[in-house]
């Protein structure tokens, strides 16, 4: 079966500076991916190739098979692969409200996510829709920004760092919506610096190290020496 | 009644400046790109309505409304193919093509229909005018006013009720972040300035009524704009208005001490509100 994503040799550089040696990736339909690694590892770095904020040759990123590589980024999104970016980026002229509505101003068929299922998933944002985006809390602010993905029922969601910054409760709520999230049969990668909360919700790991893979495998099956190893190098 | 009367006349001639501004402002605060030729477009759009009422003796408001889609094409084309070319980081590059268009559309202008000045030509409406008691005033200056009103409130409506508005606002405020949205950002722009071209033609229509144009004004009408502009707050269209209103008063109460220094004391007008608000009356929370 074709993967739903799939990097292949990626690449990727700022200027002279190469950030992505050869990075190779796989998404099944439906499944849970977290990729891990320290600061600087590159991950954000692959969801910004993946999502055609950088640009690559077409065949070094598959989409259900067909080179996405050259696309530009509305071209991506339009494809059903939806971003939570690094830093949740609302909008900060839009309200909540309008922050998820822009979300779903490109909507692939009529999926499960509406304004109504956003809200019945984080009832907060029901009493704040008309804030200004900015004016939440950190952890409200993450769910505008999970919700605003979801808005177009994306058959992909790449999520970076979705827990940075927050509380450990917080962290706690949002990461309590993941199972609906993967109930309507969409993918979930997501870029987690926290190796036990990434080993307990993915199915499968890719951990990253100076813009390369250094391990992967069943979450599962991973010890901590190999994590360790992976992470820190084996200098460590 | 002599100060009321130059206070509403001034109030009213703002509206004009209004209308020279309202694309502008628009444009800068989609993209933050200030486009040099904007006056020049202006004396462009005056010269094909002329035209159209030249070549089918059509009515000035008529034949405006058939320039005003060709106009939003031309704005279109200008974005898609040549400012979004240009637009980065650097403010420079996108200054100094919208500067060479403007040299380009004088001289092309004048090429076309020689330094002559001209008038579009708008018979008994010219001289009517209404009397509201206290003051009278010309019909012309105050459609003129109500124009800038509607359109503006119409932008304002388009910004703020529709998915097309908070298009143009999520990629005024992150381009990246909006294009992860699935919006074309080089398109809601060449959209936004196709837009702009449109009061463009707004503002042609009741430049050329009210005044003879020639091919060489165009600058002094983009000043204008960029004061009313900049006192209004930039991105703020109803900042805009009132800083029409604002140029348009100290013009006619300049006028009425010294008609020598009508111009003057617009200028003057801009400078003092600088310096009481550096950013403008109504400026944007967010840049
Ligand atoms: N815009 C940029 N210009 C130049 N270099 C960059 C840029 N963005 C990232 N880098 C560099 O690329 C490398 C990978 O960065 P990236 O942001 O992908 O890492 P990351 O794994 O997401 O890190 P973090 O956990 O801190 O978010 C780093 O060395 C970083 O300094
Ligand atoms: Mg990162």
């Amino acid at each position: 079966m074709a993967a739903l994503l799939e990097t292949r040799g990626l690449t990727a550089q700022y200027g002279q500076f190469k950030a992505l040696f050869g990075v190779d990736l796989q998404v099944a339909p439906g499944e849970c991916v977290a990729i891990i690694g320290a600061n600087g590892a590159g991950k954000t770095t692959l969801m910004r190739s993946i999502t055609g904020v950088l640009r690559n040759a077409p065949e070094m990123i598959l989409h259900n098979g067909i080179p996405i590589g050259a696309l530009s980024a509305d071209q991506v999104m339009q494809r059903g692969i939806a971003m939570v970016p690094e830093g949740r980026r609302l909008f900060p002229s839009l309200s909540v409200e309008e922050n998820l509505l822009i979300g779903g101003q490109v909507r692939r068929g009529d999926g499960r996510w509406t304004l109504e299922a956003v809200y019945t998933l984080f009832p907060v944002l029901r009493e704040r829709r008309r804030s200004p985006g900015t004016a939440l809390s950190g952890g409200q602010q993450q769910m505008v920004a999970i919700g605003r993905a979801l808005m177009s029922n994306p058959g992909l969601l790449l999520c970076d760092e979705i827990s940075l910054g927050l509380a450990p409760v917080v962290i706690r709520d949002i990461y309590a919506a993941l199972p609906a999230i993967r109930e309507t049969g969409a993918a979930v990668v997501i870029v987690e610096q926290d190796i036990s909360r990434a080993l307990s919700v993915a199915d499968r790991i890719y951990c990253m190290m100076e813009g390369r893979v250094t391990l992967t495998g069943r979450a599962a099956d991973m010890t901590r020496d190999a994590i360790h190893a992976a992470y820190f190098g084996n200098a460590a | 009644m002599i100060w009321l009367d130059t206070i509403v006349q001034g109030i009213l001639l703002g509206g004009l400046y209004a209308l020279f501004a309202a694309g502008l402002s628009l444009v800068f605060g989609i993209m933050r790109l200030v486009n040099l030729a904007h006056g020049d477009l202006i004396i462009f759009a005056a010269f094909a309505i002329l035209l159209i009422v030249g070549s089918t003796g059509l009515n000035p408001f008529l034949a405006a409304l058939l320039a005003a889609p060709v106009m939003f094409a031309v704005g279109w084309a200008l974005q898609a193919f040549v400012l979004n070319r240009v637009l980065g980081r650097d403010i420079l590059p996108p200054l100094l093509v919208t500067f060479g268009l403007s040299v380009a559309l004088q001289n092309g202008l004048l090429e076309a229909f020689s330094a002559d000045s001209q008038r579009i030509r708008a018979g008994a409406l010219e001289s009517a005018s209404i009397d509201l008691g206290p003051v009278t005033v010309g019909v012309m200056p105050l459609l003129t006013f109500a124009s800038a009103v509607g359109a503006i409130f119409l932008l304002n409506r388009l910004f703020y009720t529709t998915a097309l508005g908070r298009a143009f606002r999520a990629t005024s405020d992150d381009a990246v972040t909006a294009s992860l949205m699935g919006i074309n950002p080089r398109s809601v722009f060449a959209i936004a300035t196709g837009l702009a071209m449109v009061i463009v033609t707004l503002a042609a229509l009741y430049l050329g009524m009210r005044s003879n144009f020639d091919p060489s004004i165009g600058p002094a009408r983009l000043i204008y704009a960029f004061e009313a502009v900049i006192i209004g707050g930039l991105g703020s269209l109803w900042g805009t208005l009132l800083g029409g209103a604002i140029i348009g008063v100290a013009q006619t109460i300049g006028a009425q001490i010294n008609p020598e220094w009508q111009i003057l004391a617009g200028h003057i007008a801009f400078l003092v509100v600088l310096l009481i608000r550096p950013r403008g009356l109504f400026p944007r929370a967010v840049d």
